[in-house]
């Protein structure tokens, strides 16, 4: 069982720790870091509770080992509003399209989103709705029937246009 | 659900992760993407007692154009594929069949040579190497080796693969330019392992078939390459193929089980189907040009 010490960036702020090789990232971030925004459902790939941005991509946390993150750069659900509170226009939508209820799956969510739509807006350009609906599939939502997620999704691929607000 | 301890090394080289494979005996267990591997340790139904992570050796990385081909280094993301350039234009069927691997968060990690590795049943991946011809470099502390995907899989998650042995590279052989692609899964939901699924190209001059490589997913033990078909298609022009009856023959080469999801009987039949409509969708796609 061997101990390997990391450092890594988690939302803009160094850390340096010593893990055991079997701590998966996801523990490391809510157990070591104190992120508890990483939510865990499956711990095995299925639902997507526990999606967080490795270096400008979103995995699944509960797949990846913390020593596996050493020299990366990580996003938690925690790093994405604005120092003043203002919240990532991912976040945002969700709110305004009520694409949660509980809220358990909706770290996950938000971090799926926000990775698209960060990468996009690096280009000058928004995600397309098929990039956002397709990457929805890889989470599970046992509460909002999805409608309001999904409304979330096409308006961030369709931000300038009037939006009418139907599910059609 | 957390996995048995273990110790983690992380390779600089083929040289060293061969010599730590070969130390341990069959106690290793190689780290790639991960996201099959991790959750069979979270579920302690694999217990190895050290993992030998892979991905900082670089010249297991990256997609590029080789004599007569494509090798694909095993470590090479999925999501890498997807957007290969090489790729797309020289073997789009891989794109579409990476396309279907898991979900996007799962290809962000996933690699191409741990799914066509590990070889699931209903994967896409190790069915589209039967397919199209690939070739398999293993390498271990003795030697190199060079194994036809066709014989690399003994059985569901089972390889000729010994334990000192870490495969090093995937090489697909080109297919001509304006080969027709064949894909097609049916799953109960997106990033779902497939029901039923096919794979493979056409290549075709002056009208006639001059190479067909098929293999379904979902339909046997292994990947099953459909070899009557294979050998009925070619020397045809398509318009002159009954889609029907070399549907049959594709199916006559599988062997799929009843399991949770559904029956052999319901693959059957849904086989049949997909592989039929598959080859008029080829048809038309030849038409159009
Ligand atoms: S907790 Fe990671 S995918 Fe479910
Ligand atoms: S909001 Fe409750 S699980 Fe998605």
């Amino acid at each position: 069982m061997s101990k390997h010490t990391i450092e890594l960036t988690i939302n803009g702020r160094r850390h340096s720790s010593d893990v055991e090789a079997r701590t998966s990232l996801a523990d490391f971030l809510r157990d070591d870091a104190g992120y508890t925004g990483v939510h865990l459902g499956c711990e095995h790939g299925v639902c997507g509770a526990c999606t967080v941005i490795v270096d400008g991509k979103a995995v699944r946390s509960c797949l990846m080992l913390a020593v596996q993150t050493h020299g990366s750069d990580i996003t938690t659900v925690e790093g994405l509003a604005a120092d003043d509170g203002t919240l990532h226009t991912v976040q945002q939508t969700l709110q305004d399209e009520h694409g949660l209820q509980c809220g358990f799956c909706t770290p996950g969510i938000v971090m799926t989103m926000a990775a698209l739509t960060d990468e996009s807006y690096r280009s000058q350009a928004n995600p397309t709705e098929e990039q956002l609906l397709g990457a929805l599939s890889g989470h599970i939502c046992r509460c909002t029937g999805y409608q309001g997620i999904r409304r979330a999704a096409k308006k961030l691929a369709n931000p300038v246009e009037i939006y009418s607000g139907d599910e059609s | 659900m957390k996995p048995a301890p273990f110790d983690y090394v992380a390779p600089a080289s083929v040289e060293e992760a061969c010599a730590t494979l070969a130390e341990a005996c069959g106690g290793a267990a190689v780290l790639a993407g991960g996201q099959t591997l991790i959750p069979l340790l979270n579920l302690r139904m694999s217990q190895p007692f050290i993992l030998v992570d892979i991905n900082n050796i670089p010249e297991l990385k990256g997609i590029t154009r080789v004599d007569h081909g494509i090798r694909i280094g095993p470590a090479t993301r999925q999501c890498d594929a997807v957007d290969s350039d090489i790729l797309i234009q020289d073997l789009p069927v891989i794109v579409e069949a990476v396309r279907h691997v898991g979900h996007h968060q799962t290809r962000n990690r996933g690699t191409v040579g741990g799914s066509i590795t590990l070889g699931e049943p209903a994967a896409e991946l190790p069915a589209t190497a039967v397919a199209l011809g690939a070739t398999i470099e293993i390498r271990s502390s003795q030697g190199i080796r060079q194994v036809s995907a066709d014989e690399f899989y003994l059985g569901p998650y089972m390889n000729v693969l010994e334990h000192d042995e870490l495969v090093t590279g995937i090489t697909f052989p080109g297919w001509p330019q304006g080969h027709l692609t064949i894909f097609r899964e049916l799953a109960q939901r997106p990033g779902d392992f497939a029901l039923v699924g096919l794979v493979g190209a056409l290549a075709i001059e002056a009208g006639k078939i001059t190479h067909a490589g098929l293999a379904w997913f979902g339909m046997g033990p292994t990947p099953m390459k459909a070899r009557q078909a294979e050998q009925l298609l070619i020397g045809q022009s398509l318009q002159d193929i009954d889609p029907e009856i070399i549907a049959e023959s594709a199916v006559a080469d599988t062997a799929p089980f009843d399991d949770q999801h559904t029956s052999a009987e319901y693959r059957r039949t849904v086989g049949t189907r997909l592989f039929a409509r598959a080859l008029l969708e080829a048809i038309d796609a030849q038409e159009a040009v």
